[in-house]
């Protein structure tokens, strides 16, 4: 064996023997993804051994492995963080902090940020103690987020940022915002976008919760007022801020697919079926349901073989440039055929708002049936990803 | 798990797609229906199938075979559905020799195999004998006759039953139909006194017969009297795979044709791929393609694998394979306007192929009802 391998399995056994001592008992139990800390001043543990994991964690410098050690990470390469995460996986841990601090802020500030943005915002993303939010979307930015127009005018030392936000995640709970703004307003409008950061709890802006037609949502909308940045908050260079944004988009679906093995098994239509339309002779009652969720079952099946096959071509090193369109509009219209049939199935009982004659699970099912038409439009709508498939996947020519 | 393919495949599949183009393009098929060919192949690109091993990939090494599993016959007949080569691969090798395999004694394996394998004389099964193929409603009698069996009645639709020589037919020895338990496997030579072959000339212009059996005499069973069903029903699975994959061939070649077309037909001074309407269709078609070749990939490592949900997975294939061929065959011929409508484009074969080759070993209904059944609602 080579002293790498000796040293990486010294590495893996002190991992393991460290996490058997250390991984809290309570926390043995399956886990919600809401659970998960997003560290940040409101943060509220589910448990208090929650808290205990982040700070062992934190301490161990192992939240954020692959950072540098100055700036509060373990300053572990891509091998020793692999062993870690497998370690970890192995005592089926639960992941000690998560949120867009430590996957899409942290490595941005790493490949983009001053030394010192990163010396001031990095250790206290590792520690849990700030949690970020981010503001891209506008009223008017959309789809078309390259228009946005929230200004930031030069004002020598500092940035007067003016304008709105829409759909912040959690901005509520968000300490500092990183945020796309517009310092150019002559040039071509992805030319003339920058990144700044500033405190969230600034009195100049203003947050407002957006209910849905689900009802309460994690959504905000931001309203900022005369807010002076300095010049020293800004990522990277004026002007070069859409380069960083597509850099911070690619790293949201990262930490999105972290949440991957968090998910609970979805529940069998055909189950539910039997208990609100019954069976006749071993089959259910109704055979234009059962076809449709035969029918539905064998679409589920056939994108989830495809995603399959896309996660071994990826390993193969085949590239395969439709994978995340692909899975994103296809995966978001099965999702929302499958909340109609559910909902069809379930008759009037599915179509309770709140109180009395309706099961959690009914009730539940009527909310996550609203809120999963959102599905097709959020994080890239259906409509733009078929443009892209079309365009930059089958060739075919722009407008 | 390959659902990407070996080194070994991927040369196995291009030699394949090599083949198919250069010696049976589109047009040799569109020829034998103009010539009105009597046997409606060509015996030297079967010869050629026959030399390249394709007809012994599936046995294993000590029958003669090559051992190239339903992987890598799935891969030649995907090939085969991209210029619709008119061939009795699938009925005589695929379905015939499966049914060998797993209906068979190891000694009418020792004896028969290496006959498919040679293709000295062509072997089908005949199975359906409605509209629909349904093989549990199976009605044809078998009647104990000395030693032996006569089988008396009507199988519909027989792949290449005009130009096999020996029959494997499914014959009711009790029950009734709508049992899978009765049903027999039974070898009758198609030359046979009391057996009568009508060809039907179908819309694609491939292989289909009615054969009627008046006192047929059977040479031998395949397996245990009664006991057919299970042994037909995997032969049966490893057929529609193999079949689903031919569709996957149509579905890409289609696919292929009409991407292409959108980028050269010039309407309002723009290729129409420029139109946002056409160009979301195709990305959407794209997509179910995308899912065909999963499907059909899954299915076919799994019976390689010996997998249990080999009919679980059979049945998702064919399924989605005749709606995803009905769906791409259809919009290949919309997007390509008024031209798609004359029997001078090729593409009117593939729409035809498609609607005839969805019902070939169960429609849609037939397999989401199995595929239901088998999950247990």
């Amino acid at each position: 064996m080579s002293t790498e391998t000796e040293t990486l399995e010294e590495f893996r056994l002190e991992a393991r023997s460290w996490i058997e001592a250390n991984y809290p008992d309570a926390l043995k139990a399956p886990v919600n993804p809401g659970d998960i800390p997003n560290g940040g001043s409101k943060q509220v543990f589910h448990h208090p051994d929650a808290k205990l994991w982040l700070d062992r964690m934190a301490e161990k410098r192992w939240t954020c492995p692959e950072w540098p050690k100055e700036y509060g990470g373990g300053g572990h390469n891509e091998a020793e963080c692999k062993i870690l995460r497998e370690e970890l996986a192995a005592q089926n841990c639960r992941p000690a902090l998560a949120g867009m601090g430590r996957f899409m802020l942290g490595p941005t500030l790493l490949q983009f940020g001053s030394e010192e943005l990163k010396a001031k915002h990095l250790p206290r993303i590792a520690t849990g103690e700030v949690r970020w939010c981010q503001g891209y979307s506008e009223p008017n930015s959309g789809s078309d987020l390259a228009s946005l127009q929230m200004r930031a005018d030069d004002q020598g030392d500092h940035y007067l940022v003016n304008g709105n936000k829409l759909w912040t995640s959690d901005a509520n709970m968000g300490d500092w915002m990183f945020c796309l703004v517009r310092t150019d307003f002559t040039s071509k409008k992805h030319a003339g976008i920058s990144v700044l950061v500033f405190d969230r709890t600034d009195p100049a802006v203003e947050i407002n919760p957006i209910t849905l037609i689900s009802g309460y949502s994690v959504f905000y909308e931001t309203s900022i007022q005369d807010l002076k940045v300095p010049k020293a908050d800004m990522i990277g260079a004026e002007n070069e801020g859409w380069a960083i944004a597509k850099f911070l988009l690619t790293h949201e679906r990262v930490m999105i697919s972290s949440l991957g093995n968090t998910k609970s098994a979805p529940t069998s239509m055909s189950d539910v079926a039997k208990k609100y339309i019954g069976e006749d002779d071993g089959k259910l009652a109704d055979p234009i349901v059962r076809d449709r969720i035969a029918q539905q079952e064998m679409d589920d099946e056939a994108f989830m073989l495809t995603s399959k096959r896309y996660t071994l071509m990826a390993k193969a090193g085949e590239s395969q440039g439709a994978a995340s369109s692909f899975l994103k509009h296809v995966g978001t219209k099965f999702a929302k055929n499958n909340m109609e049939l559910m909902l069809d199935i379930e008759g009037h009982q599915a179509l309770g708002w709140e109180g009395e004659g309706f099961s959690e699970g009914e009730l539940t099912l009527a909310r996550a049936w609203l809120r999963s038409k959102g599905y097709s439009i959020e994080g890239g709508t259906s409509e733009i990803m078929l443009n892209i498939i079309a365009t930059r996947v089958l060739g075919l020519p722009k407008a | 798990m390959a659902m990407v393919l070996t080194e070994d495949q991927t040369l196995l599949k291009n030699s394949a797609a090599e083949f198919c183009k250069a010696q049976s393009p589109i047009e040799s098929m569109r020829d034998l229906r103009d010539n009105k060919d009597e046997t409606g192949y060509s015996a030297e690109i079967w010869q050629a199938m026959v030399d390249m091993g394709w007809t012994g990939a599936i046995f294993p090494e000590e029958l003669g075979g090559f051992g190239f599993g339903y992987q890598g016959i799935g891969l030649a007949m995907e090939e085969t559905g991209k210029t619709l080569v008119n061939s009795p691969l699938l009925s005589h090798a695929v379905l015939s020799g499966s049914l060998i395999m797993c209906g068979g004694t190891d000694a009418q394996k020792e004896e028969l195999i290496p006959a498919i394998i040679t293709a000295e004389q062509l072997y089908t099964a005949a199975i359906d004998e409605g509209a629909a193929h349904d093989p549990a409603r199976i009605a044809m009698t078998a009647t104990k006759s000395g030693d032996g069996y006569t089988l008396s009645g009507e199988k519909k639709f027989v792949l290449d039953g005009h130009t096999a020589g020996q029959l494997i037919v499914a014959a009711r020895t009790s029950g009734n139909a709508g049992d899978e338990s009765g049903i027999t496997l039974f070898l009758v030579d198609a030359k046979a006194s009391g057996v009568t072959v009508t060809r039907t000339h179908m819309v694609d212009s491939k292989n289909m017969a009615n054969i009627s059996f008046d006192n047929a005499p059977a040479t031998a069973v395949f397996g245990e009297v009664d006991r057919g069903f299970a042994p037909l029903n995997q032969a049966l699975d490893r057929a529609r795979v193999c079949l689903a994959a031919e569709m996957l061939g149509g579905c890409i070649e289609v696919f292929d044709v009409t991407i292409e077309y959108m980028k050269t037909r010039v309407q309002f001074d723009v290729a129409i791929g420029t139109f946002q309407a056409l160009q979301h269709r195709a990305a959407e078609v794209f997509g179910e393609v995308e899912m065909a070749k999963s499907v059909v990939l899954e299915a076919l490592t799994a019976i390689d694998e010996g997998s249990g949900d080999v009919p679980l997975l059979a049945s998702l294939a064919k399924a989605k394979l005749n709606d995803i061929y009905h769906l791409v065959s259809s919009e290949g011929i919309q997007l390509h306007g008024g031209i798609g409508m004359t029997d001078e484009c090729n593409l009117g074969f593939y729409l035809k192929r498609s609607r005839v080759a969805s019902q070939t070993f169960g429609s849609s209904r037939y397999h989401r009802n199995r595929y239901a059944t088998l999950k247990g609602y």
